[in-house]
């Protein structure tokens, strides 16, 4: 019984806190937004160094071992940091669902390169629908073999510009299946999304896009339970960063600001808005490794699908209610482009909607509890 | 990070879960329904059972105190020289965990909780050798006088006067809020000492036999008929020196001591918790089903809301007995569970209310026609103080932004 972190984890931490620091400030954030590819090669490659796109994977494979819940930890930095760019698409939308259904071959393949920053992966789940659940899978596939060829359109498919391969879950008979499927085929149309966080979600158009089945013929879905589990909750850490720093920033502007002669973080009507903010932000931090924890340690199948639901539940409006706290507290200039608060607010929303937002995950947790 | 026990951890608590399958009266694990045949009885839990005129009820409250006696779980944070159990906070957690979630009454009220471990910490061998053994036999029961009429939120200006005569004090003024007065034998009270020094520094720390003369103990009845607090009115009652706690006018900082025990309030959580699975069993159940509103769609989004804000409010009290385990002292964190907890009381009592629709009006605890022996509507008016009592919500989240996040007092 510890909810404290373990001496690797403090490392982890305070080595990603330094290097993003330095490596990512404000200004690339802003650059990003506008960039067309959404993120900084030099700063991918520096990553990779630092063994962060192989945390997950096994040392075999190039990467590091570490488990699910160090990788929490890491993610929160980079929700601190707004880190741009195909971090999360690669590690939880790429790595994880070959660790989890790849065959020994396919590890071989692509683990590797993941690791050493040579590959950018993206999971194509969602379409026009919207939708998170099984049902929400329709685009056709059709299975040949080892390979597999996929129909349809994917929507909301993150960073699939940039993307190498996607992992595309499509529906054959059998149902589910998913496929490998490089990006540099005629059959891959990918179009730009504009969205609120000015990151790069797309269109992804699949005509006869030819790729290797990965796991088998029908399975899909039981085997992307794990990998949605991890996305979710991936989102969570990441959200718990993005409004701890957004938490900090708005308290600090309350002890400098002055208005009537003294500090508006003098007077309770702020001071109240910030003790809510550090609840929230804490019982988000908490509620998420404590799902996060369950994975890690292969916790009980139904109470670790409990934990992530509740996780993101709690979470989605948790930290929406302190992003909304952190503008009003800054006043006027919270609202100007040039200041840095709205950036948090913008991704704050579209962590809030990745995998499902609150009602959704609610409803989740009222069917488990029996209600 | 680990939400599960150490093996060390698990044996202990199978040690205390064992302990109540054993030695757990019969009628303190009972059902609602079953609780409800003792409707008076049920929020004056076990010091007013100690003082019952049922008999069997007294028997109930000694036969569960001698058992924990037997233990040194009467005091299970106190330090075994002085009669406690000397558990670390980590097994004072658990213990109360266990103890909550079999619904067991603690014992020995304010003496075991609070004015235990002041002695311990301030009081003189003597006052020691006096009260310690008598809070652990149960011979002895406390109540607390710290509010005032005038001092609420803003305790430290408080008024009841003590005035030095001789080898006593002579004390008049008024105190409210003393909770258990009515069944106590002795009051620990914060008194001034000083009115000209600032008004932390001359107040002092004192306990009195609650029959000395020119004590008054008023019942106050709350909004829900029951009587949980007094007045307490102190018209020239002398009270000895030797019965100071502390230095004269350092009682604020006597009054603020606590000694090492967890502080988790884990028993709110695990109170929250059983009390939504027995809301969702009984809508679904034969005789309960009936109750439910038709138009259920919203309160079962509310019965999740509040399941989560349950767990949220567990890892509070997690972080708690965890930063206490590290050998941290927790900041606001405290407050933080404080006002968390509280708030999701009402909110819980609120949305339970609220499944039954019309039969949330009914009061009564037994009848054909009360849905869980009217447990949310009862707790909807006697949730209403939790926001109050202990420093209110808005002391909290001042004490939050303040002492916990640095902001400059107003």
């Amino acid at each position: 019984m510890d909810l404290g972190l373990n001496e690797q984890q403090e490392l982890l931490k305070n080595a990603a806190r330094d290097f993003l620091e330095n490596e990512c400030p404000e200004t690339l954030v802003r650059e990003m937004e506008e960039d067309e590819k959404g993120y900084s090669s030099q700063l991918w490659q520096k990553m990779a160094e630092q063994g962060w796109q192989g945390l997950l994977v096994p040392e075999e494979h190039g990467g590091a071992g570490f488990d699910f819940l160090d990788l929490c930890v890491l993610l929160e930095e980079f929700g601190r940091a707004l880190v741009p760019g195909p971090f999360m698409s690669t590690v939880l939308g790429g790595a994880v669902p070959l660790i989890v259904a790849g065959s020994d071959d396919q590890k071989k393949e692509f683990l590797p390169k993941i690791a050493s920053g040579d590959l950018i992966f993206t999971l194509a789940l969602t379409e026009p629908s919207a939708r998170f659940d099984e049902q929400g899978v329709q685009a056709k596939a059709a299975v040949r073999g080892k390979d597999v060829t996929f129909n349809g359109t994917k929507l909301f498919v993150p960073d699939a510009n940039v993307a190498d391969y996607l992992i595309v879950a499509g529906r054959t008979s059998k149902g589910v299946t998913l496929g490998i499927v490089a990006t540099d085929q005629p059959g891959v149309q990918v179009t730009q999304l504009q969205t609120i966080a000015r990151d790069k979600q797309c269109e992804v158009k699949l005509n006869d896009a030819k790729g290797q089945l990965l796991g088998a013929d029908g399975k899909g879905w039981d085997l992307l339970k794990p990998v949605i589990q991890r996305y979710t909750v991936a989102e969570c850490a990441y959200l718990v960063g993005l409004s701890q720093m957004d938490f900090e920033i708005s308290v600090d502007y309350a002890k400098e600001r002055v208005q009537f002669g003294r500090p508006i973080g003098s007077f309770q009507a702020i001071q109240h808005k910030c003790a809510d903010m550090v609840t929230d932000v804490d019982g988000s931090r908490f509620i998420m490794y404590k799902a996060a924890w369950s994975i890690a340690t292969d916790q009980p199948a139904d109470e670790t699908q409990m934990a992530v639901n509740m996780a993101k539940a709690w979470t989605s409006e948790a930290t929406r209610r302190v992003v909304a706290h952190g503008q009003q507290i800054h006043g006027g200039i919270g609202f100007t482009k040039d200041y840095k608060i709205q950036l948090y607010f913008r991704r704050q929303k579209r962590a809030e909607l990745a995998f499902g937002d609150a009602d959704y995950h609610r409803e989740l947790v009222a069917t488990q509890l029996g209600i | 990070m680990d939400w599960s026990d150490t093996p060390e951890q698990a044996a202990f608590r199978g040690e205390v879960r064992e302990f109540i399958r054993n030695r757990l009266p019969g009628p303190y694990r009972g059902t609602l329904e079953e609780a409800a045949n003792d409707a008076e009885e049920l929020t004056a839990g076990w010091q007013a059972d100690r003082k019952s005129d049922d008999g069997e009820r007294r028997d109930m409250a000694i036969r569960w105190a001698s058992a924990l006696a037997e233990k040194g779980w009467i005091a299970p944070h106190w330090p075994k020289e002085y009669g406690g159990a000397g558990l670390s906070v980590v097994e004072q957690f658990i213990y109360n965990q266990e103890m909550s979630s079999a619904g067991a009454p603690a014992v020995g009220g304010m003496g075991v909780s609070l004015l235990g471990p002041t002695l311990i910490v301030h009081g003189t061998d003597e006052q020691k050798a006096e009260h310690l053994p008598k809070i652990l036999s149960g011979e002895v029961a406390w109540a607390q006088g710290y509010s005032e009429p005038g001092a609420g939120s803003d305790l430290a200006s408080l008024q009841t006067r003590a005035v030095r005569d001789g080898d006593d004090y002579v004390i008049n003024g008024q105190k409210i809020w003393t909770s258990g007065a009515q069944y106590a034998d002795w009051l620990f009270a914060l008194v001034r000492t000083e009115p000209e020094a600032p008004k932390h520094r001359g107040i002092s720390f004192v306990m009195m036999d609650i029959k000395t003369p020119g004590i008054t103990v008023r019942p106050l009845t709350d909004m829900g008929w029951n009587q949980p607090f007094n007045e307490t009115f102190f018209e020239d009652v002398r009270v000895p020196v030797r019965n100071r706690i502390g230095e004269e006018n350092r009682g604020w900082y006597v009054g603020m001591t606590l000694l090492d025990f967890e502080r988790s309030g884990i028993s709110g959580a695990v109170q929250y918790a059983r009390d939504l699975g027995r809301f969702v069993e009984f809508v679904h159940s034969d005789k309960g089903k009936r109750f439910a509103r038709q138009d259920m769609a919203i309160t079962r989004l509310e019965v999740a809301d509040r399941r989560i804000e349950t767990e949220v409010l567990f890892n509070f009290a997690f972080r708690i007995v965890s930063m206490q385990n590290r050998g941290m002292v927790p900041n606001y964190e405290a407050s933080v569970n404080k006002l968390f907890g509280s708030e999701l009381h009402q909110k819980l009592a609120r949305t339970g209310m609220k499944g039954f629709g019309l039969y949330g009006n009914l009061w009564e605890r037994k009848g054909e026609h009360v849905p869980m022996a009217a447990h949310f509507t009862r707790d909807y008016v006697s949730s209403v103080p939790h926001t109050i009592f202990s420093g209110t919500s808005e002391i909290q989240r001042n004490v939050i932004a303040t002492r916990g996040l640095g902001l400059p007092r107003g």
